[in-house]
């Protein structure tokens, strides 16, 4: 698989070697030849390879996809096209999803997150939305491998080198570091976008007769066969494939997304110069060409000597797998041409008429006057090979808990560890705050907050999932990703609408790893069914195992919650003197019930509406010493906190088992929340407050009051700090 | 009256400028376009937005500064017209020569999206009008190249003419801004033939009104548009 490109350049290869080189197996190879009724030439080859990748088919996810729950009253355009997209009121809507670029961000940091990004930036305005904000989320490798500090610096410079630079504000980002990454990074980037409800635009080519353009970037080398192979495992030393990265083009994909908005708003009185369009993404014109068509039920003619060129004498072959950035194919209305290519002009960029729909369901591809390939639209892109592939228990893995010493210096290092640690050197590279719409970003809030321009209205955001959940139970960890994403939204006061998600697992064709897939859909379906949020939009990224040793299962949530009115949601910043208090059922069992977390999340989202809070942290991933913490550092101030008597206090410092909040309450507003927790029935219990210079934990009855450990803030916020730098400067612990 | 929004290819801060001066100001805005010879009818003040004009190929700003509407831009400068550059465009207008020096990478190599505390040093002139002289504000930078050169002459002189509009507060041992390595802390200049310029790194319509955590921007839009009504008069 290596090598494929080169390799079948110099020898004769058979078409069934061909095939295998290209990642078809021998089955889907017999299948191709049924399809055509004969034996495929290599372009066709190239274009089966790249449909029927696990990438472009989800060959191996599409039955059990089929469990989640899509649709919802405020559901406008679920799975299936470019983007979700979700009702947000006064007419507008969101449309929203999470994308991998593991394997090319693995191989060239920079630009395989850069193209990333840009990547899911074209599947949202793609849509018709205009970008407003982006998250991302990254797993590393162990803070101590060779290869972290680089990955870590490029992939981070590569997401804002592009997103700064479209003009999109990213706003959310939850990084952790794991030696189950070791040599399989996670590159997961989202994108939201705004839209008006009644103003969708879909990649269909309907209407016989109708051009084909080609508008954006020209077309290269680059990327040639990117889609087969993310959808291979490593072997070490195989990030030499370097040639199969794209490179991203920031400053192209900003004119090309003006310019779609321009052409989207053309001629509104004859209903639009438009009837579909496409991002080419991963395996470019060729995915875009055959979904566009196998969609609309419908074929296309597409003569490959007029799409535009950087690099001379490219093959059809090279033309229809380049994944050359910053593309889209449309399907405009018949005697629109003029019209379209005069707005894509006044942003310099090309746009050609390289082909028409037809009714004939093929896809025809010209070059040179003939016919170098001639495939059933429908064949390789819907109805594209499904396998149910045997599935097996992965064995549940632990970690195991290091013998605990005293309560200080056991919470200190544990808090200060690199995945609890603030990722504000992350967050600083980002700029969060272009569109000047970003109400809350991830430094300042447990979830992003950004107003839909021109309204009171805002969206909230968050990107959640915690790995080691997963290998330990991959159900549970798949139920609490959804969890986090819903606390988390409904502690900025926002209601959950709508979710995307991006499953990332190791090689399917192990039963373990098909098996932990499965439960980690089963777990996505039960928690969204429990708390009414709907997944309009998501990918999967297999094969992420390095010579057979897999990632933590990491399905990654976003869940996007809707505030109609901010105002009185953001009354003040938290301060000196505020109340903290425990919302919730600290220790709960390992299996979080679904039902008090929905009564929490309803309670925190009520509050904060009210204005009865200013901030808030859900208890999850490190438990409620992280959670105090954070607050304390996002408020600036030192916090005390005072814990009830009884209960094991490393324990109730630690435990992750439990379904609660921390909020930070006016005092002027705690009778407010007394009376509120009291009728909802979630157990509520005052902790103390923020103020003065140091965290200090205290516990009722014990040491006669005195606290158990106080840590001066300018050293701990200091030592917080510090701690991601280090990583990314490669200086050992 | 009329302030006018230019945008370049690349531009990203374009339409947050119009929402501050339109919606968060209430004052007329227009937009204009690179290709364009002048500028819309009635300017009174430009604003040059942030944001990565032609991809910043070659060096930040240098296209964007060799653009039609920087001829008119220039003219309208020239003539005592208030410019206000924002980060990409304070590059700009270093690049057309309105204002001496350059604009650097980061000394740490690094993009820079916080907020940072400021002196307004040249407080209560011109488009500063609405700020004491020293006034601390705080502000948002966002950008990979903020790194403010100039010869040492070429300092002294911004010094010694009280041209030095904006100081990042926080300083290295050399007395260069900690966050980005400008030369003596400089975040914005005054120019023009009577300090009818100003170009800062920070971006003031980022803080332009409520739950934007903080309104110091609005002041220095204020003091842009006020410039202009004033110039409109005088003009009459």
């Amino acid at each position: 698989m290596k090598t494929a490109v080169a390799r079948l350049k110099d020898t004769d290869l058979t078409a069934v070697e061909h095939a295998r080189e290209m990642g078809l197996d021998d089955a889907e190879f017999a299948r191709a030849q049924q399809v055509l009724g004969r034996v495929p030439n290599k372009v066709e080859l190239g274009c089966f390879a790249a449909m029927w990748s696990e990438h472009c088919s989800y060959k191996s996810s599409r039955t059990h996809l089929r469990r989640l729950p899509t649709t919802g009253p405020r559901v406008l355009v679920g799975p299936g096209e470019n983007a979700g997209v979700v009702d947000v009121g006064e007419g507008w809507a969101v449309a929203f999803k999470v994308e991998s670029h593991n394997h090319p961000s693995y191989i060239e940091p920079y630009q395989g997150a850069a193209t990333g990004v840009g990547g899911i930036l074209r599947d949202v305005f793609t849509m018709g939305a205009r970008p407003i904000a982006a998250m991302n989320l990254l797993r590393f490798g162990r803070p101590e491998h060779p290869k972290t500090p680089a990955l870590l610096s490029g992939v981070v410079k590569g997401i804002g080198g592009y997103g700064n630079c479209f003009g999109v504000p990213t706003v959310y980002s939850s990084t952790d570091f794991d030696a189950r990454y070791d040599g399989n990074i996670l590159v997961n980037a989202f994108a939201l976008g705004v839209l008006r409800s009644d103003a969708i635009w879909k990649g269909t080519a309907s209407g016989v007769g109708n051009p084909v353009m080609y508008v954006g970037a020209k077309t290269g080398r680059d990327g040639i066969h990117g889609a087969t192979m993310a959808s291979d495992s490593f072997s070490e030393g195989e990030e030499q494939d370097r040639p199969t990265v794209q490179v991203g083009d920031p400053f192209k994909e900003k004119l090309l997304m003006e310019a779609c908005m321009a052409l989207f708003a053309a001629a509104p009185e004859s209903g639009g110069l438009l009837v579909g369009i496409q991002d080419m993404g991963a395996a470019g014109l060729t995915s875009s060409s055959f979904e566009m068509a196998s969609r609309a039920g419908s074929g296309v003619r597409i003569d490959l000597d007029r799409v535009p060129t950087r690099e001379r004498g490219m093959s059809a072959y090279e033309l229809m797998l380049s994944e050359s950035q910053e593309r889209m194919l449309l399907v405009a209305k018949r005697g629109c041409e003029e019209a379209v290519r005069a707005i894509f002009a006044t942003w310099d960029l090309d746009c050609v008429v390289i082909g028409a729909v037809t009714d004939d369901g093929m896809v025809r591809l010209v070059k040179g006057g003939a016919e170098v390939g001639v495939l059933p639209a429908r064949a390789l892109a819907d109805d594209a090979p499904r396998y149910q592939r045997p599935t097996a228990a992965a064995p549940a893995e632990g970690e195991p808990r290091a013998p605990l010493g005293r309560v200080g210096p056991t919470v200190r290092a544990h808090v200060t560890s690199p995945s609890l640690a603030p990722k504000s050197w992350i967050y600083r590279q980002y700029d969060r705050e272009v569109g000047a719409g970003t109400l809350l970003d991830g430094t300042r809030a447990p979830a992003a907050l950004v107003r839909i321009p021109g309204t009171h209205r805002a969206v909230a955001m968050a990107l959640c999932c915690v790995g080691r959940w997963c290998s330990a139970d991959p159900r549970e960890g798949a139920r609490r990703a959804v969890i986090e994403g819903v606390l988390r939204t409904s502690c900025v006061g926002a209601l959950p609408i709508g979710a995307t998600d991006c499953l990332n697992y190791g090689n399917p064709r192990v039963p373990e790893v098909m098996g932990s897939f499965v439960e980690g859909v089963e777990g996505i379906r039960e928690a969204c069914l429990a708390l009414d949020v709907p997944v309009v939009s998501g990918n999967v990224s297999l094969y992420n195992a390095t010579d057979d040793r897999a990632i933590h299962p990491t399905p990654a949530v976003g869940v996007v919650g809707l505030v109609e009115d901010f105002r009185p949601a953001l009354p003040r910043d938290a301060q000196t003197g505020d109340t903290v208090a425990l919302l919730g059922w600290p220790a709960q069992g390992t299996s979080l019930d679904l039902g008090r977390v929905r009564r929490l999340a309803e309670l925190v989202r009520e509050l904060r509406v009210a204005g009865a809070h200013v901030d808030a942290q859900p208890v999850l991933e490190g438990g409620l010493s992280a959670a105090l913490v954070e607050l304390a550092r996002r408020a600036g101030t030192g916090l005390f906190a005072n814990l009830p008597a009884g209960t094991d206090v490393t324990d109730a410092l630690l435990s992750e088992d439990g379904v609660g909040a921390v909020v930070v309450v006016p005092p002027d507003r705690l009778q407010l929340v007394h009376e509120r927790a009291q009728r909802a029935e979630v157990p509520l219990e005052v902790l103390g407050a923020l103020g003065g210079h140091q965290v200090a934990v205290a516990q009722q009855g014990t040491q006669g009051g005195a606290p158990l450990f106080e840590w001066d803030t300018e050293a701990l916020f200091a030592e917080l700090e510090a701690v991601v730098p280090r990583i990314a400067q490669g200086a050992r612990p | 009256m009329t302030t006018a929004v230019v945008t370049f290819p690349g531009s990203n801060c374009d339409r947050d400028c119009v929402h501050a001066v339109g919606d968060a100001l209430g004052a007329p805005v227009a937009r204009s376009w690179h290709k364009d010879h002048e500028l819309p009818t009635g300017t009174t003040s430009v604003i040059l937005p942030g944001g990565f004009s032609y991809g910043d190929y070659l060096r930040c700003g240098a296209m964007a500064a060799l653009s039609p509407i920087m001829a008119a831009v220039k003219r309208f400068a020239d003539a005592g017209g208030p410019v206000l550059g924002i980060c990409n465009g304070f590059q700009i207008l270093c690049e057309a020569r309105l204002l001496p020096g350059a604009l650097l990478r980061n000394h740490d190599g690094l993009f820079h999206c916080q907020d940072v505390e400021l002196e307004v040093t040249a407080g209560g002139i011109g488009l500063l009008a609405p700020f004491d002289r020293r006034q601390r504000i705080v502000l948002p930078i966002a950008h990979g190249e903020g790194n403010y050169t100039a010869d040492e002459a070429t300092l002294d002189r911004l010094e010694a003419e009280g041209r030095v509009a904006f100081r990042y507060l926080a300083r290295d041992a050399a007395g260069n801004g900690a966050v980005n390595g400008a030369r003596r802390g400089i975040a914005g200049l005054l120019g023009g033939p009577c300090n009818n310029v100003v170009g800062l790194m920070p971006h003031p319509e980022r803080r332009s009104g409520a739950h934007l955590h903080g309104s110091d921007g609005l002041l220095l839009l204020r003091g842009l548009v006020a410039a202009g009504a004033n110039l409109g008069e005088a003009r009459a």
